[in-house]
């Protein structure tokens, strides 16, 4: 099988311009972020930031000095609200089983929304063993926006813990977490709320105080930072346990021995997210524009999935090819230097496509010719050219081989 | 949910770049489709037959992944010049599969698909010629029991799909 994929790659040798907007499934990591991780791995910090030795405190400073910013960039009250884990996972799943199991007595309700990332789905889906039952709240029809309403009706006496991210992962839309708080606070007191906010996270401002989440979830790579490392936030005074255990060193909630580099890449990756956040976040609105105006302004029989202007996310692009599969479209892409991922589904015998997509409507062909595309800062104006030039030809050239099949 | 590994091989990646017999047939004796775009994988096979029984071309055309669009090539290249029997006997989705130089096992079903399309055509050109040969049983195959079970996952896809937006 290596050899097959070795000869895959042989294929694209000869490549004019690469393109990387695959951003939702990994990224790569800036080099200065590199440069700022490597001193950690040998010159120094490399001891255990519990011990009694230089090394080890100065892993123990350098732990703590990255809290201290990671809190100050969400607006966290004080740097112990902020907890490290090896990434968005690790968190949803200390911040959905921890916090429940920690707060038993309230109840044995979740409620979430329908189109919350796989990593918050696989979660509840798992915590039904435990005999938690979760309730999905609909969102609205193209934007994505949550059923407020039905959050209100969703939400009882019963319900422990609601869990809703701030920006959806494949569409881009900003959730209305702030009233969404309110309504829940509103029917039930002592629900705790979680928001995933890995999407949000250097893409749109935001304050944790002000939206008076309980807890809230930050990924490293989401902001161009190594794989591996991630934050929850945990507002002080709200109870959450451990999920797994061994060795407690300095992250009382994450036993193992703190991996400072990898904690060190995540903190820079979100200075240089935030040290110029306007400019950052004005130059992958532009390159989005383009990308997505140049996309709709020349091709036909294409749907933008989600919503428009300031309700959606400045780097998110997704949109459907009809009479075009989609997981083909990627490898055609992938051929001429141009890397997405799609909604298709098109690897399982019961082929179900993205439930985002769906939930907002589209059809499930629609749903499975989708491609998705997160532009970065670093992207530029001929990177997008070079994507606009691509598109076209490859969407034209598996629409060629659908013909007449599948039009519905 | 997962997503899951998927290391085409060369063979595979070069049928998806360039299908042979790709397009619809204009003249073709019988078409034959499987599968459905809710799925993911949908199949169009067109065959020109002649009086003797023997699949003189076959074209494709697939709404599908690299390995539905290779399957249904190589299919359609194995076929040609076969009598309908042994294109009925001899082309299995393991032979196919085969053919193509492997799948990841994910995939197997989009060769399962390309027979099930293939069965079906020449079941339909016996039923349009009114004729029963002892060699094409009553009861379906493996492959078109499969393409007939994916047709009905995907209407019960969309039946659930509507009952739940009517719901909204």
């Amino acid at each position: 099988m290596v050899e097959n994929v070795k000869e895959l790659l042989k294929l694209h040798e000869g490549i004019k311009h690469e393109v990387y907007l695959d951003n939702e499934n990994s990224t790569m990591v800036p080099q200065e972020v590199i440069d700022a991780m490597i001193p950690y791995y040998n010159k120094k910090a490399y001891g255990n930031p519990t011990l009694t030795h230089k090394p080890g405190w100065e892993a123990f400073t350098a732990i703590m000095e990255s809290s201290k910013k990671i809190a100050d960039s969400i607006g966290a009250k004080n740097l112990e609200e902020i907890n490290f884990t090896p990434g968005e996972s690790e968190a949803n799943n200390l911040a959905l089983m921890g916090a429940t199991a920690a707060n038993a007595t309230k109840g044995k309700k979740i409620v979430i929304s329908e189109i919350e990332p796989i990593n918050i789905l696989n979660v509840t889906d798992l915590m039904k063993k435990q005999g938690y039952t979760t309730t999905k709240v609909p969102v609205n029809r193209e934007e994505g926006l949550l059923d407020l309403e039905k959050l209100k009706e969703a939400v009882d006496k019963e319900t422990a813990l609601v869990s809703i991210h701030l920006v959806n992962n494949e569409i881009g839309t900003i959730q209305p977490i702030k009233e969404a708080i309110d309504i829940v606070k509103d029917r039930n007191p002592k629900a705790l709320f979680h928001t995933d906010a890995s999407d949000a996270y250097g893409r749109i401002p935001f304050n944790v105080q002000d939206l008076k989440v309980d807890m809230a979830t930050l990924s490293s790579f989401k902001i161009l930072g190594p794989r591996g490392s991630g934050a929850l936030y945990i507002r002080e005074g709200t109870n959450v346990e451990r999920i797994i255990e061994g060795p407690i060193g300095t992250q009382k909630l994450w036993p193992g021995i703190e991996n400072t580099p990898l904690i060190i890449g995540f903190t820079k990756a979100s200075e240089l997210a935030f040290n110029s956040f306007d400019a950052n976040v004005a130059r992958m609105r532009r390159m989005r524009d383009k990308l997505v105006n140049g996309i709709l302004q020349t091709m036909t029989d294409i749907v933008y999935n989600g919503t428009k202007g300031d309700k959606r996310s400045p780097d998110n692009a997704n949109i459907s090819f009809r009479r075009c599969e989609g997981e083909a479209l990627t490898i055609e892409l992938s051929l001429k230097g141009v890397y997405v991922s799609s909604g298709s589904a098109c690897s399982r015998r019961l082929l179900q496509p993205s439930h985002v997509l769906v939930a907002i409507g589209r059809h499930f062909s629609e749903a499975h010719g989708s491609i998705l595309m997160k532009v970065t800062r670093y992207h530029t104006e001929e990177d997008i050219n070079y994507v606009l030039d691509s598109i076209p030809s490859s969407v034209e050239r598996i629409r060629g081989i659908v013909g007449s099949t599948g039009v519905d | 949910m997962s997503r899951i590994p998927l290391p085409y091989n060369p063979k595979v990646l070069d049928l998806f770049q360039h299908p042979k017999n790709l397009g619809k047939m204009e003249d073709a004796t019988v078409v034959a489709v499987a599968g459905n775009p809710a799925c993911g994988d949908m199949v169009t096979f067109y065959l020109k037959i002649t009086d003797q029984d023997v699949i003189e071309k076959a074209s494709f055309e697939s709404y599908g992944c690299a390995a539905n669009i290779a399957t249904s090539s190589i299919v359609t290249e194995m076929v040609k010049g076969l009598t309908l029997k042994s294109a009925w006997e001899d082309i299995t989705w393991k032979k196919v599969t085969e053919e193509v130089g492997g799948l990841p096992s994910i995939k197997f079903h989009c060769g399962v698909l390309a027979v099930g399309a293939l069965k079906r055509a020449i079941r339909v050109y016996f039923e349009k010629k009114g004729a029963a040969p002892d060699w094409v049983p009553k009861d379906h195959t493996f492959e078109e029991k499969q393409a007939l079970e994916e047709e009905e996952l995907a209407k019960m896809l969309s039946k659930r799909l509507k009952t739940e937006e009517e719901k909204k």
